[in-house]
Order: C-alpha cells, then structure tokens, then sequence
C-alpha cells in the first residue's frame, strides 16, 4: 500500500511533519512505514517561464534560441532542441544552478543533474526547460505531457512560479506495510485516521453527500443474489449521461502518485474511491446488461468466460459470477467481462461496490489464475457497510466532476447487516496485561482517537465495523499500547515460580556427537529435509527397499524438493561431492538431522522422525578410522561395552566386501562401510569415501552419564603376546571374543600389534598377533593363574581353526 | 714407602688424574682404577693385613679419608662436566619457534549450531527448558491452534508445503507452543528451536528449510514490560550491553498485543550503514502476549493465566552476527566455509 503525503493532508490538513518524522511516528504507532520517496529530492531551482522569443540558432539548424521571462527583471535566453515549444508557451525551466532528477529519456541519474550556464553552439544559455521526464516523472502519470518535448502548463500558471510545486512533484510517497488484521488501512481514508490519531491532529474524512436526481435506481436494474454467504452486500447504482473525458489533475495526481495511470473521468473515480476507501468498484455499461438484471450465483463446472483482458477462463463451481439477465458479464470480485466492458459510446453506467467473502475470492483468484488490484483488496475481508459509503462517495465525484447524471437511490441486497463488535472495557486487565499504570481516561482517549467509542450505559468500547480486528480485552489493549508507545511501557522481568533451565537427555547426546566429530576432525554440515526420489536409483536401493517408500509432498518446489528424506546419506555424498569438485583435500564432515519414516502411506499420522548422526569422510583415513570415530562417540556417550561388529551386504550404497552393522548389547545402533565405488563415480567423488550413520534414538537407551570410579590397578600386570596363523575367513571380531570369554575376570586388555598376509604364510591363512594383559585386582598375579587362563584362551583359538606359531 | 706415604702418593696421582680427565668416560676409567674392585685403593685395603694390629685404626681411617677425597673429587667434577655438557646440548638443540606449528585437525561446527548455543545458553541462564516438536505437523497445531483458522491469509501468506489435508511441514516452531502448553504443566519457560519450512526458491536471502528458536512463558502475572525486560536482556547479551531495542507494534494472529523488535545496529552502532541499511536498526524477531483465545484452545485459563511468545530466525542471527552475505553458503557444507567457524 502506498500514499503519497499531500493525499493523507487532505484527511489531515494540519499535519505538518517531515518525512522521516512521519515515517517514525506512524511505525511506532502500528502502521509500518517500509519506505518513502521524496518526489522532489532531486529537483532544485525549477520555475515556471513563458517563452517570449524565439530565434533561430545561427549555426545549428535544429537548436532554438528562446527569451524565457521567468518572473525576474531579465529574460534569460535559454538555447533548445526541444520541436514542440512556441512563443507565449509555459514551461519549467530549471534555472542556472539548479537540479533536475534525470534525462528525458527517461532514465533517473541518482543525485540528479547540475545544470550550469554554459554555451551551445556558440550561444549563451542560462538553464534549460525540463521535459516530464527530466522533473523525474513520466507520461504515464501526467499523460497531457508531450510525448517527445518540454512540458507546457496550462495558461493560468502564475510566470516565476515555482514549478515543482504546480505539477504537484512536492511530495512524499510512502510504503506501507499493512499487517493482514487492518484491512481498514489498505485505504487512504485508513492510514489518514491513523496518522491523525498518531499526531494528534483532527481528522477530516471526506464528506459524502448523497447525490442524485428525482429517479430511482430501482427503476434502472434489479439485483438477485442467489449465494448471500459468498455475496454478503452488493451495492447498485445508476449514472446516466455519461460524458468521458479527462479527469481533473487534482484526481490525476493523487492517483499518479499511488502508482496509478490516469485514463478517464469514469475509471479513474472507481480507481480514486478504490484506493480512498479501499472499495474496489466496477463500472458496467447499462444498455449491455441483458433484462436489466444483475444475478449474483456461483458459475457452472467447466463454464467458460472471456475477462476483460480477452482471455478465455474456465470456471468451477466455487467461482462466484456476475450475470445479467442471462450470461455472466464479470468474475466477482476479480475482473469484469469484455461483454460488458466500458467503452467510449458507453451512455448509462452501472455502479457496482460489493462485499464478496474473501477467503473464497483468494482461492477463485488463484483457480483461474487471475490476480487484481481488486481481488487482492476483496480477498481480505471487506467491511459491507464500506461498499454504500464508496458507491455514494463515486457518485457524487461523477456529479462534481460533472461526468454524468446521478439517478436517484440504490439498489441494495444486504441480507444481514453487520452491527459493531462490543468489547467490555477493563482498564484494570489491560494495565495488568500490559504491566502499565495508565488511567481509564487516558485509556479512553486513545480508543476514541480509532473511532473506538466508549458506551457508559454498558460499560462497553463499541468498535465500528471496519475494525474486524478488535474482539477482545487484548486487542483493547493494544490499542492503548501502541498509542501510550510500546517504547514507554517499563521494562521488567517474569516474576513467580523459579523454573530450572535445561536441555533434554537427547540434545546432550547431540551435544557429544557434535563434540566428539569435530575434535576428530569433522565439521558439521547442514542438508535438506527433502530430496529428490531419484536418489533412491543412485543409491541402488532395490525396488522392494522400504527405504523408498518416501512421504510425498504435495505442492514442492520441484521434483528434486519433492520427498522427505528416508536416508540421511544422500546429502552427505551430495556435500562430499560438493568439496571434491572444488578441490577441498581431506574433507570430514558430519550432520545431525533428521530422516522421517512413515507409518503408513498415504500419511494418516506424523511419521517417525528419526535423529541421524551422519559422518563422511575422503582423503586422509579409512574404514578404521570411521570406526574410531563412532567408537570415540559410544565411548563420551557412555556406551562403555564393546561394540559388535556384523559385516554386511545390507546396504547397497556401501561396498560389498567393507560395511559393518554396529550392534550395542544385541542392538543395531549404526552402521558403517565405504561408500560403493559406483555410487562414488555417480555422485562425482574421484576416491574413497567412507561413510557412517548412527541412529541416535537407538542409542539414547544406552547412552548415560553415570561414571563411577574403579580405582587405579595397584598389582602389576602381566603381557602374554600370542602370535597366530589364522584361517583367512576368521574374523578379529571372533578371535577378540574368544580372548574376552575365556580370559575372565583378569584379562584387562586386548590388542592386536600385527596382521600380516603374503607370501610368508601359507595359503588361505593369515598371521594375526595379538598382545593379552592380565591383571588381578586384589593380588599379584602368580604363574600359574597366568598359564590357566593363557591355556584357555589358547584352547578356544584352536577351536577356530587357528594354528600358535611358537 | 710407607702406608701413609702410599696413600698420599696414591692420592694426588687420583686428584691428577680426575683433574685431568677429559669426559664423563675418562672420569669413570679413574674411578675403576682406584676406587673399583681391582683398584688401587681396594688393593691398599687388602693389605690391611700387612699393617700392625696397633696402627690399624689410624691407617683404616686415612684410608676412607683418601677414598672420600677422591670420591668427593670425582662427583664435583663429574657434576661439572655435566652441567657443561647439558649447556652443550641446550645451545645445539635452539628451534626456530617461529616455524608453523603442528596443527590440530580438528572440525568446524556450523554457524547455525553456533548460534543455536549461544541463544540457548542465554535463555537456560534465565531459566527457559530447551523443547523440541516434530518438523512434520498437524495442521491442527501449525495453524488452528494458533489461532489461525481455515481460511486465514496467514496461511497462504505462509507458503505451507503440504503432505496431507491435515498434515504438513511446520511454517514456523510456534506449534510446539500449542504442544506444550496442551501439556498443562504451568508455569511453562521454554525454547523451541528447531527446522521449519515454508515454499520460498532458494537465493542468497531465501531458503526452502530454515531455522527458528521459539520462547514461551506462561505463567500468572506475565506482563508486556515482562516481554519487553527479557528480549531487551536477551538482545543485550547476544549482541552486547550497549545494544539497544525498539518495539514496534506488529500482528501475529496468535499473541495480541503483538510487536516486531528492532535492535540497533551492531556494526554501526545506530550510526546507518550498509547492515542496516542505513537505519541503524535491525529487525530481529516478533513477539506477544499469548492470544487468550490460543491459551483457551490449549486449555489454560486466560483469566488465571498470561504470557508472551516470541520467535526468532536463527539464520538471520547467524547471517547478521557472522556477516555471511549469502544464505547458500549455510547449506552446501563447503568446509572452506565451515572451517571459518
């Protein structure tokens, strides 16, 4: 929404501000100003001159040298390209020193342009006469300028006036944002009371007076609404005699400074009203209303209309139409038919200020593709007892203006009038909500600068209809607020029952996962909710993976945007491959997000949104060094049991021969693998990666942070090494499990030193080392509890094939 | 010679030698050679039995006398020649400190993360429990509950992305307001950062998948200066103790009275710059009172019971605090962007 200041003054006369003062000031108090331009900030020094000779140039023969009186004791010659100027002609001229906003092609210089006397040609020339364009405006807006050439005033501009202020080019046009609640303020009239009760002055609303002759509308056009909930008023009246021609410049520049092209008397008063009230209107050539009837009712499935903008629309059952007698002449609310149109034979105009319901002009709009200055003000609820004040206000502009003969009355069709909205008045609740001190009267006064009026019978604050945001105390109390200033309302601290801050078990879990990847060397990343399903394939999920079976969104942003994610890994090999295109060495990254599974398909409940901690790598480190990660994480996480390690082909992403399922107590918590050379190549990663996923609410059983001290070993230890010939398919994992299960009580430690296969060591085997450390708690350890359990590890190893190198 | 004159001889021959012995093995040859099992002192001591019972006494204590000589000798000088040694080694083994040091690899934490800690660690200061709610929501709690019915503009204005009629992706954390006041466990200070959705083309300013933090306290006796005194508080402590706030009415459809808060510029003090536009202020959430008619659909009592909402971009907050001038960056994990964290 935009108005220029000289409009708001003339609501406001004695509103003396600057712009920026104005701009504060109407912010603060709730209507909030996002910007303004200042018309006239780049124009300086810009009179009006009457040209009074005319020369020839002696050595140009498409320059002028022009005698422009310009109200000083001196002519000034001024030389000019300029075809369409003549003697006697009133001009701008811009005078020695002065500034304008641009060139007349049209194009702003930020800063505006100097103009110097200088010479042309030879010539003296002292300023310059300005085209629309070079004051920084254009035809559009003032369309009686010429399309090419100075522009020439009216005759009874005063010579040595200033110019600026004749077109009107004093101004400020502001831009507001208005917050949905205050569709009252999508008017002029609207924000005028607004910064009349900001500033504290009168406001004056214009004063409607109802025009028209003896006739009676009625006698003119009928009105049927068949539909009253999605046509809550429709307001008719009759103009006859129309004479189309240009509308006054006053009309002109109000509407050119909203960023509306002046056309004609009849379209630019619907178009001033509009934006005076905020009552979009709709003019309709009588004679092409069939049966001089207006039927309102809903259009017919698959019913196709042609706008006025030539388009054929097809219609449903939701759309709601305007019909005469018998064919629709416009889509309600949003644009009239070119069956109907205005044009310049039109004789007898139909008026039209309706309410339509403005959740389903929002959704028509957007059915047929068709948005409007109009349906964009209708689809926000419009007051109906607006649509009589606009009607009359249009009519009587036709009268003034004289563009026609008003007929008598109006043809009404308002079911349901809409009666104020009484709130009981509660100074004592609103100071307790607002943790103020401010009187009852003071209260009342601010209310009654809104038009919200104290009723002392009832106790009650009578809010006019246009107002369909007060309903409550709140809403009072914001009132009160915004105009005592929410800058002068103290500043304080809850009081009441202390509460203790603190994150939940799951965050610290995210916490040490966080802490834990990053001293390893991981950065955290952040990836998308949603992907595209085509990352299924390029993962090689099977088609029966249940991994596919995606929540769909319904209205995306694409097909790449367009499931939630069952996997986190694709945006991790997305990432990865994102730094190994650009060359990014030795790159770790990890992500805490999550994966959404869902129960059933299509949705009937909130799917399972599980937590993953997802870490990545390429460069330096291996399959290892990704399970000492994950195993640093159990370890901080307080998950202090080893961790089983199942290899697996479960995961058709991973490579075959190097993926692990991690189980904790029995458990699946993670898994683990190098990333499947093919699945590597197609996201563009040219070397290993390595990749592991833990799913963080399989862990949080397991996880805790109840440490206890066991104190420190005070018998010493003994180290056994046990070197091996081990068949090839027994994995460490068995061989450790056996040392665990038969070392007991006293085995401390574990670990393998060597792993060697080659040439050395026969066929089908490989030569394993491993170092055992033994250790009693409460006594030396003698030689002989070292050689019983050393016999028993011993024994159980050969159980597996394995053969004890001495 | 006699036993005294062979130990004074044996004695000064000692005292020579350790004198000029060059090195700690030089000094461990001489004290082998007298004070060692074959040497010479040991050998004196052997022929104890030669000397007269009567002078034993006498010759025993010369004896260790000479040995303690020669020993006290020994140690000063190896002392010494230690001492010199390590001034030796100290003198060549001088580093270039100002070599590049070993570095720690270790990873970069998102500027989201950041953020997100340092906004929770203010607000778990003050009390706030840090809650979280599902990012796929029932329309129920995204909107009606917030008192934004069927039909509202707020919910196209909101470009929702759906999945069902009823199910969608959160627009905003402010449903786990409705959540948790729905609990009825009162007084209610709490947090609610989390991913939130709205249909916008990703560019440098926009993102399909953002971040917000939510506030909540409900209690009674909760007042606007009470909203006021902690974003002021909150707002100092995150962006310093000379920053400023300014409330500017606003609507919400679930809190009223509503408010929009600016904080003046940190980069430019107030003085306008390219940050703020040249304002000096810096829009950097919006806030409420609780709706009464939100707190009644979640069954509090809006009579007994008030409170205020707020709700914050963490990625504004990132964006403006770590001057990242492209929202892009957040998501593409480059670590030559992370590592700058």
């Amino acid at each position: 929404m935009n108005t220029s200041l000289s409009w708001i003054k003339m609501y406001v006369p004695d509103l003396d501000v600057t712009a920026q003062g104005y701009s504060d000031a109407m912010t603060l108090s709730g209507t909030k100003v996002e910007g303004y331009q200042r018309l006239d900030a780049d124009l300086e020094n810009i009179v009006v001159g009457q040209i009074k000779k005319i020369e020839k140039h002696p050595d140009a023969d498409k320059l002028i040298v022009c005698q422009v009186d310009v109200g000083q004791e001196q002519p000034v010659q001024i030389v000019t390209g300029a075809p369409n100027v003549k003697e006697g002609d009133k001009i701008p001229v811009v005078l020695d020193g002065g500034r304008v906003a641009g060139g007349h092609d049209g194009k702003v210089t930020p800063g505006g342009i100097k103009i110097k006397k200088g010479k042309l040609r030879g010539v003296d020339s002292s300023g310059m006469m300005c085209s629309i364009e070079e004051l920084g405006s254009s035809r559009e807006m003032y369309p009686e300028a010429p399309e090419y050439g100075i522009y020439i005033f009216e005759d009874d501009v005063p010579v040595g006036g200033d110019a600026v202020k004749i077109l009107g080019l004093d101004d400020v046009i502001f831009e507001y944002e208005i917050t949905s609640n205050r569709v009252d303020c999508y008017s002029v009239v609207g924000i005028a009371r607004e910064a009349a009760a900001t500033f504290g002055k009168e406001f004056k609303p214009p004063v409607v007076k109802a025009v028209g002759n003896q006739e009676d509308a009625a006698d003119y056009i009928r009105v049927t609404v068949e539909d009253e909930q999605l046509c809550p008023r429709y307001c008719a009246r009759v103009v006859k005699n129309v004479k189309l021609g240009p509308s006054p410049k006053w009309m002109q520049r109000c509407l050119a400074a909203n960023g509306i092209r002046p056309i004609n008397n009849l379209v630019d008063i619907t178009n001033y009203v509009m934006e005076e009230y905020g009552q979009p209107m709709h003019a309709y050539d009588l004679d092409t209303i069939e049966d001089a009837h207006i039927v309102v009712r809903r259009a017919e499935q698959g019913e196709e209309f042609v706008t006025l903008d030539g388009q054929t629309r097809i219609m449903d059952e939701d759309v709601l139409m305007i019909c005469d007698g018998r064919k629709p002449v416009g889509v309600a609310g949003i644009m009239g038919g070119e069956n109907s149109m205005i044009t310049d034979q039109v004789k007898t105009v139909l008026f039209e200020a309706a309410c339509f319901d403005g959740a389903n002009i929002r959704k028509s709009a957007k059915r047929i593709g068709l948005r409007t200055d109009a349906s964009g003000k209708f689809e926000k609820g419009l007051d109906p007892n607006n649509a009589q004040a606009a009607i009359d206000r249009a009519c009587q502009l036709m009268e003034e203006l004289g563009a026609g003969e008003v007929v008598g009355g109006m043809v009404d069709v308002y079911a349901q009038k809409r009666e104020p909205v009484r709130v009981r008045f509660e100074p004592e609740k609103i100071n307790a909500l607002l943790g103020t001190d401010i009187s009852k009267e003071e209260m009342l006064k601010f209310l009654d600068k809104v038009a919200l009026r104290y009723e002392e019978s009832t106790g009650e604050i009578v809010a006019p209809t246009f107002r369909q945001d007060i309903h409550c105390m709140a809403d009072l109390a914001e009132e009160v607020a915004r105009f005592y200033g929410y800058d002068k309302i103290s500043t304080t601290l809850p009081t009441g029952e202390a509460t203790t801050g603190r994150i939940s078990f799951k965050q610290r879990i995210e916490q040490v996962a966080r802490d834990v990847a990053e001293y390893c060397g991981f950065s955290q990343g952040m990836c998308y909710s949603f992907e595209s399903p085509k990352v299924f394939d390029r993962l090689r999920l099977p088609e029966e993976c249940p991994k596919r079976r995606a929540i769909r969104i319904l209205n995306p942003l694409g097909e790449d945007f367009s499931i939630m994610r069952t996997l986190s890994v694709n945006g991790m090999l997305t990432s990865l491959a994102t730094n190994h295109n650009r060359r990014n060495k030795n790159v770790g990254l990890y992500e805490l997000g999550n994966v959404y599974l869902p129960k059933e398909l299509p949705l009937q409940e909130l799917p399972d949104e599980r937590m993953q901690f997802t870490l990545g790598m390429y460069g330096k480190g291996d399959f290892y060094t990704m399970k000492g990660v994950v195993e640093e994480f159990f370890e901080k996480a307080g998950m202090r049991k080893k961790p089983v390690y199942e290899p697996s082909t479960l995961y058709p992403y991973l490579h075959p021969g190097r993926q692990a399922v991690v189980c904790y107590e029995g458990k699946e918590v993670a898994y683990l693998g190098e990333v499947h050379p093919a699945v590597a190549a197609s996201y563009g990663i040219g070397e290993r990666a390595y990749l592991a996923v833990v799913d963080i609410p399989s862990v949080l059983g397991f996880a805790g942070f109840d440490y206890k001290y066991e104190g420190i070993a005070r018998y010493p230890a003994v180290t056994r090494d046990i070197s091996m010939v081990v068949p090839k398919d027994v994995l460490a994992g068995q061989i450790e499990s056996v040392i665990a299960q038969r070392g007991g009580k006293i085995l401390e430690d574990l670990s393998l030193f060597d792993i060697y296969e080659g040439k050395q060591i026969k066929a089908g085997y490989k030569s394993m080392a491993y170092s055992v450390t033994l250790r009693a708690k409460d006594r030396t350890l003698e030689e002989k509890d070292v050689s019983a359990v050393m016999k028993k590890i011993l024994h159980g190893l050969e159980g597996l094939g394995i053969e004890l190198r001495s | 010679m006699s036993m005294k004159e062979k130990l004074q001889k044996i004695r000064e021959e000692a005292l020579e030698r350790i004198q000029s012995s060059d090195g700690l093995e030089q000094l461990n040859d001489v004290r082998v050679a007298y004070l060692g099992k074959k040497g010479q002192l040991t050998a004196v001591l052997k022929g104890m039995k030669d000397v007269a019972a009567e002078e034993r006494p006498a010759v025993g204590q010369l004896v260790n006398d000479t040995r303690a000589h020669i020993e006290d000798f020994l140690e000063e000088t190896k002392a010494r020649m230690e001492q010199i040694l390590q001034e030796e080694r100290l003198r060549e083994e001088v580093i270039d400190v100002t070599l590049p040091a070993a570095k720690m690899e270790t990873g970069h934490r998102h500027p989201n993360t950041i953020a997100l800690e340092e906004v929770q660690r203010i607000f778990i200061g003050m009390g706030y429990e840090v809650v979280e709610g599902p990012e796929v929501e029932y329309d129920l709690y995204n909107f009606t509950n917030l008192n934004i019915p069927e039909d509202h503009p707020a919910k196209d204005e909101q470009d929702t992305f759906y999945i069902s009629k009823d199910i969608v992706l959160r627009t905003q954390t402010s449903p786990v307001q409705a959540r948790v006041m729905e609990q009825g466990k009162l007084p209610i200070r709490m947090i609610a950062p989390g991913r939130v959705f709205r249909s916008d083309e990703v560019d440098a300013t926009h993102s399909p998948s953002f971040h917000q933090i939510e506030g909540l306290v409900v209690d009674k006796n909760i007042t606007f200066a009470d909203l006021k005194g902690t974003l002021e508080g909150f707002a100092r402590q995150l962006f310093g103790p000379e920053t400023e706030t300014k409330f500017r009415p606003h609507h919400f459809p679930f809190t009223e009275p509503s408010a929009e808060v600016d904080v003046s510029c940190f980069k430019c003090k107030g003085s306008g710059c390219r940050f703020c536009k040249g304002s000096g202020w810096i829009e950097i959430l919006g806030c409420g009172m609780v709706h009464p008619h939100v707190l009644e659909m979640c069954g509090i009592d809006p009579e007994e019971y008030t409170g205020f909402a707020f709700g914050v971009g963490l990625e504004r907050i990132a964006l403006l605090k770590y001057e990242i001038d492209d929202m892009r960056l957040l998501y593409e994990n480059d670590v030559r962007f992370l590592r700058q964290f």
